[in-house]
């Protein structure tokens, strides 16, 4: 099964996100990029799909040059080869930039699946992976909790808002998987080792046949203004002392939701 | 540039009109544009008709086509909605950000090669379309503009607007359309769907809404929650933690990921207020945080935030509710 996953490198979502103040985007030098934990189930899931049914996972990431870092450690994880597709004026790109070069980068080869996560860390739109299912003329199954395959399909299971939902998808299809779907592994020595001599492609929008990507206005919307969110401000903080549940009685009477 | 049509992508819920496109058809009412129009497509889609037109659309487009039920739904929606924008190339579409909605708002920009906008909070039209965003756990607000190609395609946070009726809303007109679907689109299909049922009002409309994360240590103790949120006739919610460990169900995740709440009270119990959790809250009226570490960062857009043991605080709440009930 030729298995591709898409990884991004995002700043580190445990640090606190800014953007710039001219140029309207995310100021990355300021929190250490990492692997976008969300695809690290994404990881996980392709590498399970191979284990069970053959094949190797392909990872595909578009990005700066350090994003070569998010897609060495998915070939850690165990991963088989990876492509970059980097180039200065695709800093800024929209979502659906974002899936044409995805998919003009997953296509040049066979593919039976692509997995995503449900949305990037950093970006998070959710969009990119339908975006992309389109550009490969694939249904998207989003929202995965749960995916198994028998060689020829895939059953998943997919969350809704009311509940659940089972789909039997044929191949090739695009594949979201949701945080939980799996509990990703841990790279091994030997994996962080070994991913040094893993193949490693990087190439540009033009060498995949795409001329007229680029960010900003050329994707049909232009950041016109970032300000700060009125704040909500924190009300009383006290300590229980046995009088906590009263005072939250009180409260809601106040509300007059009692 | 004077707006034409506007469209609302109106998705069903258990055979009704989702509440997202009953919001998004209101804000769209006053946006000044030429007409305002629902597109609706399931086999339930005539139930409803009505209700989006009392919300304002003038003309429904619908197909009840049975195999937007025993399909994937997301590839022939987004086919047949865009053969039909290529018919009546309305200047803006409109979606709820559900999974449904960004299924095919993504596929439908790709398949039209025009632009989207995630996440939306608001939006203007005048010389342009504008759309706001939040980033950062709803700290920055990001104004977008759309370029001059159409149809501009935005989704919408549920919960963005409140919906209303029109006070001069007609009976739509109803145009019966025909499903299209691909090969491709065929082999991807339902086989299997469950509902999680609750008792009491819905996470998403309750007016009080009592969720647990971490911090309450035990899947079990969701019990407690359980019985607080039905003293209180409201709806229980989690935080992402503890849904992905399985403590309590993926329909009750509040946050980016899950639902947005808007409720009068909602209290927070054992959850830190990751910004990927307070952006499905913060629009509530009052805020309440019981959380042991007083650095917790809930405790940041609390009105009353409580130091201590959330199970203590929330036993002593349920026996005081219980004996206020007599
Ligand atoms: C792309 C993405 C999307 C996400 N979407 C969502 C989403 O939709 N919703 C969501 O909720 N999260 C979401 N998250 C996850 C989010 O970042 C947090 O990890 C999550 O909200 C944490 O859940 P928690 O507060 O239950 O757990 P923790 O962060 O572990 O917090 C537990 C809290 O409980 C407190 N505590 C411990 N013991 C007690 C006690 N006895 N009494 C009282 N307090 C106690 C601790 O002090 C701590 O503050 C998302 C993350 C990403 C990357
Ligand atoms: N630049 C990128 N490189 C590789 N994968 C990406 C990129 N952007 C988005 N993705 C994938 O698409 C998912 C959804 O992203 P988004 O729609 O931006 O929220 C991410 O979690 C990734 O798996």
């Amino acid at each position: 099964m030729n298995v591709v996953v898409c990884v991004k490198l995002v700043p580190d979502p445990d640090s606190v996100g800014q953007l710039d103040a001219t140029t309207h985007r995310l100021r990355r030098d300021l929190a250490e990029p990492v692997l976008d934990p969300g695809d690290e189930f994404g990881v996980e899931a392709g590498l399970r799909l191979v284990e069970a049914h053959g094949g190797e996972v392909r990872v595909v990431s578009m990005g700066p040059e350090r994003a070569l870092d998010a897609i060495r450690k998915a070939l850690a994880m165990g991963a088989a080869r990876g492509v970059l597709v980097t180039d200065d004026g695709l800093g800024g790109s929209d979502a659906l930039t974002t899936a044409k070069v995805l998919a003009a980068a997953i296509g040049r080869e066979p593919f039976d699946v692509v997995i995503t996560a449900t949305e990037s860390t950093d970006g998070y739109t959710g969009i990119v992976p339908q975006a992309l299912a389109e550009l490969l003329g694939v249904p998207a199954v989003t929202f995965a909790s749960g995916v198994v395959s028998d060689g020829t399909a895939l059953t998943v299971t997919r969350q809704t808002e009311s509940g659940s939902e089972t789909i039997l998808a044929g191949l090739p299809c695009v594949v979201s998987v949701t945080a939980g779907v799996n509990e990703p592994r841990y790279p091994s020595l030997r994996g962080i080792m070994g991913a040094k001599s893993k193949p490693m492609d990087r190439c540009t929008p033009v060498e995949l046949g795409l001329e007229a990507v680029g960010g900003g206005a050329a994707a049909g919307q232009t950041v016109v203004s970032v300000t700060a969110a009125d704040e909500r401000r924190a009300g009383e903080v006290v300590t229980d002392d046995g009088d906590g549940a009263h005072r939250i009685v009180l409260l809601l009477a106040g509300a007059r939701v009692i | 540039m004077a707006l034409g049509s506007v469209w609302v992508f109106a998705e069903l819920n258990q055979g009704r009109a989702a509440s997202g496109a009953l919001e998004l058809l209101t804000r769209a009412r006053s946006l000044g544009a030429a007409a305002v129009e629902a597109v609706c497509f399931g086999p339930e889609a005539a139930d409803a008709v009505a209700e989006l037109g009392r919300h304002g659309a003038t003309t429904v487009h619908l197909c009840a086509d049975r195999a937007f039920a025993e399909l994937l739904f997301g590839g022939p929606a987004a086919d047949t909605l865009a053969a039909l924008v290529a018919e009546h190339r309305p200047d803006l579409v409109l979606f709820a950000a559900t999974h449904a909605g960004r299924d095919v708002a993504g596929r439908l920009a790709a398949k039209l090669d025009v632009p989207v906008i995630a996440n939306g909070l608001d939006i203007e039209a005048g010389d342009a379309i504008t759309v706001t965003t939040a980033i950062f756990g709803a700290t920055q607000v990001v104004r977008t503009e759309f370029g001059a190609r159409r149809p501009a395609l935005a989704l919408f946070r549920p919960k963005s607007f409140a919906a209303a009726e029109a006070p001069d809303a007609i009976s739509p007109r109803v145009v019966e359309v025909q499903a299209v679907i691909r090969d491709c689109h065929r082999r991807a299909t339902v086989v299997g769907r469950s509902v999680e049922t609750a008792a009491g009002p819905k996470l998403e409309d309750a007016e009080v809404v009592v969720s647990g994360g971490r911090g309450l240590q035990d899947p079990s103790n969701f019990e407690l929650l359980r019985e607080v949120a039905t003293l209180l006739h409201g709806a229980v919610g989690a935080s992402r933690a503890v849904v992905d460990a399985g403590w309590a169900p993926y329909s009750l995740q509040v946050g980016q990921t899950g639902k947005t709440v808007k409720p009068t009270v909602y209290i927070a119990c054992g959850i830190s207020g990751a910004m990927q959790h307070t952006v499905g809250m913060r629009g509530a009226q009052k805020i309440v945080a019981i959380n042991k570490d007083p650095q917790a960062p809930i405790f940041k857009l609390a009105d009353l935030g409580i130091v201590g043991d959330a199970l203590t605080v929330l036993r002593q709440l349920r026996d005081e509710l219980r004996s206020r009930q007599g």
